[in-house]
């Protein structure tokens, strides 16, 4: 006990960091924890990014059980911290009972819509986006053959498949789509090993091309993808960085931006249902000096023709979430 | 010099495991090149006296010679290089080794086995010449016989150098004959020069093996006397500070109508025949005992009968079929057709060792209206009926809230008998009634089963023990190999007979040579052993 | 003979293992450069500070009470039920089917049929592992782990398909109304002095509470616990006894399955009030911690949980208010377990030790005392 003591009293010029202060804007990640390499991470990035920018500070937490959504909120709330993001769907449910109790308070969500005056929701067009990254992905096969390794199997996951499959589709209408989830369970977006080896199954069936939306999971499909030398596909932010020998393109959710936004709106930032989709660059295909030597020509020619005809409506990418029915392929 | 100063010299030795002193002040000297027995009831505080020998307790305070050299024995290894080997009353050898594997464990040469075991090889086979020691060095362990097993732990305390070897209740598991084969093999070690310390409980035994006796009560040395110069009743008394009787004092008996008829009961295990097939009677107001060497069938006899072993052929009580298998053999339909049982072994069947000595008082009887209103436990009628109990059976300490396992060997035998004697018994299944329990008590228990015979009731005993046997039975059955290969009237027949059947030897009258007897025994307990 | 007074085995021995705890946590937080103390002040004053800590510090016990005294019942079979992880989540799916279906005039007929259901539930769950072992010796161990994997798939298929609610997220629609629990906040607040605010402990803490007595009950003065105690302490005996080992086997992890079933009345009915994906979040496990350290007695239970429902809760504040990063708090939760649970002989030893020389030394008793002088 005394040891303890001694250690305290010389812990006690230490002073402990991130000490909130009024008005300050406050991010709560879901339990997949800040750095997931993907959803979390981007968000976290969004935030670190308008933090250096303004030279102010932010109030964050990780969650780790559901009790704590309410009480995150309720106590970032109380402490008079406003705008308040959440990160994931989840938090939809509690949202929609705490916005209320704190009116003075602008909270955000992204990837699902809460109809509270003061709530702003973030969803994206992830099936156009995944739409644009299945072009490239038919464009880039030589076997007519690419792959899609999603995490848990939810009805977000199947409309990243959906859209890209009708890419892949559209562009080939020979080439086969195959598609894995990792899991059914949480723990599917933190299982790189079963990731790798689902991305392993997909490459000795010929595929090519992979493109991976599964969280951390993702991280082994294109570790694997880089071992075996075919092309991978990130997701969320640009991860096209993790392998620049071997990475067709990333599928970005500029979730980053949107935190990035809301944050530098401040107390003032709007409510609403906010749809970030290609023209706004909410999502997109990711070309940086990683893989611009892969991206032909062609490829560039096919995507600004995509993207055109998402915008002007004569291409209509089948949204999987708003029917939970795909044609372009089958779970 | 050597021969001049004791080979084990204890002065003032104390051990207290909290506020039980296990031995108080203990002084006493062991001559070198002598078998030294020491003798006491269960719990006196020979076991625990031993262990700090071999270093696996730490005295409080006082200080060991050895050869006349002071030794602070840490560790067991410390032991063993001061020249002490250990033979448990539990065998610490590894099953599934062979003999010459379990010598040389633990005392390998280097990390190669071969040259170790080479070396063992030769050794043993000198040593078996010296003394009488003959085991086949590459039997498996687990298929040679409980006596050949000692004969592996004394040869592994030799391998180690011992030359002062410790035995503890070494006779327990031993037939007559393998017991007198174990008191020659001392004797060459005696011959030899090497001294043997000898602990039993088992007053003949010391009497014909030993040169000097030491007597322990309640943790204290009382006396050491030469064994020429004592007798067993100074010795019994000495050990329990009384007199006691050694003989049960019984009328004969008066049977009456049949009780317990069991006919061709079979039981099978594991594919193995255990009992083949055995037939008897027990009738009121009579003691019928079962003799064998363990392991032939009779712990499985029992179990059956207790409900909780299943079998095929028939038994009833009272003229009630008994069900030997499926529903209703279980313990409590036993309890409720009237048959009472003090299992063989207490200390994992008859009580729970972690329960106060009251919860056990009930225990198999719980469900019945004396101990339970509903669903719920009586606490108060448990707690009054074990005082009860105790003070009738003269349990000590009387105190129902110890736990069973901080009662002596004997103490808790005394509350399992109390339980299954008083609940009014038509038949009462005993088995080994007083192993493991002091010389004070075992007259007591006797007393109380003689009392239920007389009371009208049939008993059934169980024991390895022949003296006991043969001084509390009225008739007598002896198994062998899972048969009764003979009856016999206990007045009308004798050790040296009943041993014969015992070693599976049956009525023909033709002599036997020491030879016969011997090759019959090994393959007996080779048999017996693989089974158990 | 007792090694050691019972209050030293029941208070001394886990006091001493959370003082270790206290100290390696303090030297884990000092090495990633945080101020230990301050840490403490933190946890202390969010779990226990307030009627709003000790709101949530209490929701997190009701839970670590149901599975620790899940743990307990089996314990004293020696059986080791790892399984309430999911039996807790086959008792959500039962208590979300009767709170979504059956229209409830009132709560408390709502959280009746509820409890029923998810013992119900647990019980089942724990049942086909229990026959397994009474009938084929299969390991419970191996089995109930094995079946808390199938109850979060089934769960999730559940979620994904049946009973999933629009939305995006794999969980089901929200309980009506009649079908809410009372939390602390409705039931001690009033207008001018509100307590326990937003915090979920609600009315299923005093049903756990009666589960601890009810457990007690059981165990030390029912015929049932006593055949359980005994089948637990000695297999042979109890054969001897005539109690079935099948029927013990069978009905003590009916008991612990259906215990840690109603978990679910707090975290699914009570504070979720709809039933989501992981719903027992691990509480399943921590009820074996908090059996360890309860030594399978529920008022040592009852604390216990109350112990890991402040680390929780601490825990989160620390999250909240400190670059304390969530993985280090779950470091220090560990660190308690390990010390508490796993290490316990650890701690023991030593202090026999301690006990055994105490009692010796002040004995005037001349014998050993003088001798030892002498030495």
């Amino acid at each position: 006990m005394t040891l303890t003591t001694k250690l305290f009293s010389a812990a006690a010029g230490i002073a402990l960091s991130a000490g909130a202060a009024l008005a300050e804007p406050a991010i709560i990640y879901d339990l997949g924890g800040k750095f997931d390499k993907s959803f979390n991470e981007s968000a976290f990035n969004g935030a670190s990014r308008w933090a250096e920018e303004t030279g102010e500070s932010f109030a964050e937490v990780e969650l780790q059980s559901e009790a704590q959504r309410e009480q995150a909120l309720r106590r970032f709330a109380e402490q008079g911290l406003n705008p308040i993001v959440t990160t994931g769907f989840s938090f939809a449910s509690v949202l929609e009972q705490v916005a209320p109790d704190y009116p003075d308070t602008t909270f955000m969500i992204v990837d699902s819509v809460v109809d509270q005056p003061n709530v702003r929701s973030v969803v994206f067009d992830e099936h156009t986006g995944s739409y644009l990254v299945g072009v490239m992905a038919a464009m880039a096969s030589e076997s007519h053959t690419v792959g899609f390794v999603g995490g848990m199997d939810i009805p977000l996951i199947r409309k990243f498949a959906c859209g890209y499959a009708q890419g892949v589709k559209a562009t080939d209408p020979e080439a086969e789509v195959l598609a894995n989830m990792v899991g059914t369970t949480p723990a599917a977006w933190a299982d790189p090993v079963r990731g790798s080896e689902l991305a392993q199954a997909q490459i000795s069936q010929g595929a090519d091309v992979i493109f991976a939306a599964a969280g951390a999971s993702g991280i082994g499909v294109l570790q694997t993808v880089a071992d075996e030398g075919v092309m991978g596909i990130g997701v969320d932010s640009n991860q096209n960085y993790l392998h620049p020998d071997n990475m067709l393109t990333s599928m970005v959710k500029r979730v980053d931006n949107s935190v990035y936004d809301a944050f530098s709106a401040g107390e003032s930032l709007e409510p609403g249902v906010v749809t970030m989709g290609i023209s706004d660059e909410g999502v997109g295909a990711a070309i940086d000096e990683y893989n611009e030597g892969r991206v032909t020509d062609e490829m560039r020619t096919a995507l600004d023709e995509a993207r055109a005809g998402i915008e002007d409506g004569s291409i209509e990418v089948h949204d999987y979430a708003s029917d939970e029915t795909c044609d372009a392929i089958s779970f | 010099m050597a021969d001049a100063a004791p080979a084990i010299e204890l002065k003032g030795i104390s051990k207290s495991f909290g506020p039980v002193q296990a031995n108080k002040d203990i002084s006493f000297k062991v001559m070198p090149g002598t078998i030294h027995g020491i003798i006491g009831e269960n719990g006196a505080g020979k076991s625990t006296l031993m262990s700090i020998l071999y270093g696996f307790y730490k005295a409080d305070a006082g200080e060991i010679t050895i050869h006349g050299t002071p030794i602070d024995i840490t560790d067991s290894q410390t032991a063993i290089r001061a020249g002490i080997g250990m033979v448990f009353q539990h065998f610490k050898l590894v099953p599934n080794f062979t003999v010459l594997e379990n010598v040389v464990l633990g005392a390998e040469d280097s990390g190669l086995l071969r040259p170790s075991l080479a070396r063992a090889r030769r050794e043993l086979k000198a040593l078996a010449e010296e003394y009488e020691l003959n085991v086949d060095p590459d039997a498996v362990v687990e298929d040679i016989g409980v006596g050949m097993q000692q004969r592996v732990e004394i040869l592994k305390a030799l391998y180690r150098q011992a030359d002062i070897l410790i035995l503890d209740e070494p006779t327990g598991v031993l037939t007559p004959a393998e017991a007198d084969h174990l008191f020659r093999i001392l004797g060459n070690l005696k011959d030899q020069g090497k001294t043997v310390i000898l602990i039993t409980h088992k007053l003949r035994e010391i009497m014909e093996a030993t040169d000097a006796v030491s007597v322990m009560r309640r943790g204290e040395m009382i006396e050491t006397v030469t064994t020429a110069g004592t007798n067993p009743t100074e010795l019994a008394e000495l050990m329990v500070g009384r007199t006691v009787l050694l003989q049960v004092d019984k009328t004969p008996a008066t049977p009456g109508a049949p009780v317990l008829q069991v006919s061709d009961l079979k039981v099978e295990h594991d594919g193995v025949a255990r009992v083949k097939g055995v037939s008897f009677e027990v009738r009121a107001g009579e003691i019928l005992g079962i003799a064998g060497v363990a392991g032939n069938g009779q712990s499985e006899l029992l179990e059956v009968l207790g409900g909780y072993r299943p079998a095929t052929g028939r038994a009833t009580v009272n003229g009630v079929d008994l069900p030997l298998s499926g529903r209703g053999a279980d313990g409590r339909s036993r309890r409720d057709a009237g048959i009472a049982h003090v299992p063989e072994d207490r200390q994992s069947e008859g009580l729970v060792m972690e329960f106060a000595a009251w919860e056990n008082v009930g225990f198999g009887y719980h469900h019945t209206d004396r101990y339970s209103r509903g669903t719920l436990m009586d606490h108060a009628a448990l707690k009054a009926d074990c005082a009860a109990k105790m003070e009738r059976f003269d349990v000590r300490p009387p105190n129902p809230n110890l736990l069973a396992k901080n009662f002596s060997g004997g103490n808790q035998q005394k509350i399992v008998v109390a339980r299954e004697m008083e609940c009014d018994p038509d038949l009462l299944l005993v088995g080994q009634p007083t192993r493991g329990v002091d010389i004070g008590a075992i007259e007591f228990i006797h007393q109380q089963i003689v009392a239920l015979r007389d009371a009208g009731k049939a008993v059934l005993l169980v024991s390895v023990e022949l003296d006991e046997i043969l001084s509390l039975s009225d008739r007598v059955a002896v198994m062998f190999d899972g048969r009764i290969m003979g009856e016999r009237q206990a007045s009308e027949t004798n050790e040296r007979e009943l041993g014969l059947l015992m070693a599976g030897i049956t009525d023909t009258d033709a002599p036997h040579s020491e030879a016969e007897i011997e090759a019959n025994l090994a393959r007996r307990s080779a048999s017996a052993e693989k089974e158990a | 003979m007792q090694k050691m007074p019972q209050w030293a085995d029941v208070l001394l021995i886990p006091l001493v293992s959370l003082i270790l705890a206290a100290f390696f946590s303090a030297v884990v937080i000092l090495a990633i450069g945080e101020n230990p103390w301050e840490a403490l002040k933190i946890m202390v004053e969010g779990a226990l500070g307030s009627t709003y800590g000790w709101g949530y510090t209490l929701y997190y016990a009701t839970n670590f009470i149901f599975t620790g005294l899940a743990v307990a019942v089996a314990n004293h079979a020696k059986m080791f039920n790892i399984g309430g992880e999911g039996q807790a989540v086959m008792g959500g799916l039962g208590v979300a089917l009767v709170c979504l279906y059956i229209p409830f005039p009132h709560w408390t007929l709502a959280l009746l049929a509820a409890a029923a259901t998810a013992a119900v539930f647990g019980a089942a769950w724990a049942a086909i592992p229990a026959l397994l072992q009474a009938k084929r010796g299969s390991h419970i161990v191996i089995t109930t782990i094995m079946f808390n994997f199938i109850a979060a798939s089934l769960l999730n298929y559940f979620l994904i398909g049946p009973l999933k609610a629009d939305g995006m997220e794999p969980a089901t629609a929200r309980f009506p109304e009649a079908a809410r629990l009372p939390t602390f906040q409705d039931m001690f607040s009033s207008p001018d002095n509100p307590l326990f605010r937003g915090a979920p402990a609600n009315v299923a803490f005093f049903v756990a509470i009666l589960a601890c007595i009810a457990v007690w009950l059981l165990i030390w003065r029912s015929r049932l616990g006593y055949e359980i105690r005994s089948f637990g302490w000695s297999e042979p005996a109890a054969r001897y006894a005539g109690i079935s080992p099948v029927r013990i086997i069978m009905l003590t992890m009916l008991i612990s399955g259906g215990l840690a079933g109603m978990m679910a009345i707090n975290n699914v009915m009570g504070e979720a009030e709809r039933l989501v994906l992981n719903s027992a979040e691990g509480a399943g496990f921590i009820g074996i911690a908090v059996a360890l350290m309860g030594r399978s007695h529920p008022l040592g239970v009852f604390l216990a949980a109350v112990l890991f429902g402040f680390l929780y809760q601490g825990g989160a504040e620390l999250s909240l208010w400190t670059g304390i990063p969530r993985d280090m708090v779950v470091v220090i939760q560990a660190l308690v377990i390990l010390f508490t649970g796993a290490l316990d002989n650890m701690v023991r030893m030593p202090l026999e030790r301690v006990f055994s020389t105490l009692r010796r030394a002040p004995k005037p008793d001349s014998k050993s005392t003088t001798a030892r002088t002498a030495e």
